[in-house]
């Protein structure tokens, strides 16, 4: 059973997650909850206040490596190589955003994971992910 | 037309299409904005500290890429909504140039490949319209930086279009 904090602590070491406000609510090993409070300048559709995918694509993506990064077999860094999001439906205004991802599967050079985001229900997802991780080589670069 | 009304008219859309833009919170938030040549977009990432992902390389964060692609196709096929109203001109011209857009197009997926890190500096986009279907459009669509022939990222997609009338 997954371990959560209600409260969780602020994701603060990086700028647009901290600009965001996102949360990280579990210690878990390779797994990942991330919650964005709703706010007004996060809006795809200011007609219903319906928050853009775009948010919801980045805390599936900051969600899904954060789950590879916490895999206790993992030596290195990670990097996104790909991401599939499914979109189901829109998210309720007002609502905190969820997001609950795990590392799968761990190979010598590929982290494999997959995860939801959803707000009262996590099995009434706003969005599904897929992703690959490229391994990298502690406080490499990515190849540029 | 003479010049100068071509001129004008030029204007107008110009205005229409930063009107289109900046009706959307999320996209003032990232700053994204869009310049035309015709019917063709370009978006443009304008960066700024808050947009990095990981501070020690440093690079964009790759949510903030993928988001801007999704805009960047989002806005490529409203634009082509919108563009055969223009041309027509009348009312359905008029409706547009006071603000009345079609609703964005839903995205139904959308996969990114990430090729390279996004540097701390602005990034740009542009789609390219697979399928325009009535009900759903395929769409991809590139990022780069420095050089077009260096993307930085590669998404295509699958959006479900407004009815009409919507």
């Amino acid at each position: 059973m997954t371990r959560i904090h209600e409260d969780g602590y602020e994701m603060k070491a990086v700028p647009h997650s901290s600009e965001l406000g996102m949360r990280s609510h579990t210690a878990d090993p390779a797994h990942a909850i991330i919650s964005v409070a709703y706010q007004d300048n996060l809006v795809g559709n200011p007609e219903t206040g319906v928050i853009h995918g775009g948010v919801v694509t980045t805390v599936l993506d900051n969600c899904c490596g954060l789950a590879a990064m916490t895999h206790p077999d993992l030596k290195g860094m990670v990097a996104t190589l790909d991401l599939r999001i499914d979109y189901m439906r829109p998210a309720k205004p007002g609502m905190t955003l969820w997001t609950s991802c795990e590392c799968y599967r761990l190979t010598r050079s590929v982290a494999f994971c997959r995860g939801v985001a959803y707000d009262e229900d996590e099995g009434d997802p706003i969005a599904t992910a897929t992703g690959a991780f490229m391994i990298t080589a502690a406080k490499t670069k990515f190849e540029n | 037309m003479s010049a100068v009304e071509a001129q004008t008219r030029k204007k107008k859309r110009d205005a229409m299409l930063g009107g289109l833009s900046a009706s959307i919170p999320y996209i003032r938030f990232l700053d994204v904005e869009f310049t035309r040549m015709g019917d063709e977009l370009t978006g443009r990432l304008n960066y700024s500290e808050k947009l990095i992902g990981n501070p020690m390389i440093p690079a964009l964060h790759g949510g903030v890429v993928s988001a801007f692609l999704e805009i960047t196709a989002q806005t490529q096929l409203t634009w082509d909504l919108i563009w055969p109203k223009l041309e027509a001109g009348g009312e359905a011209e008029a409706a547009l140039l006071r603000g009345e857009f079609p609703r964005t197009p839903k995205t139904i997926n959308l996969t990114i490949d990430y090729l390279r890190s996004g540097r701390p500096r602005d990034a740009y986009a542009r789609a390219i319209v697979q399928k325009a279907g009535r009900r759903v459009a395929n769409v991809r669509v590139e990022a780069w930086q420095d050089s077009r022939d260096r993307p930085i990222a590669a998404a295509h997609g699958n959006f479900l279009m407004p009815g009409e009338g919507k």
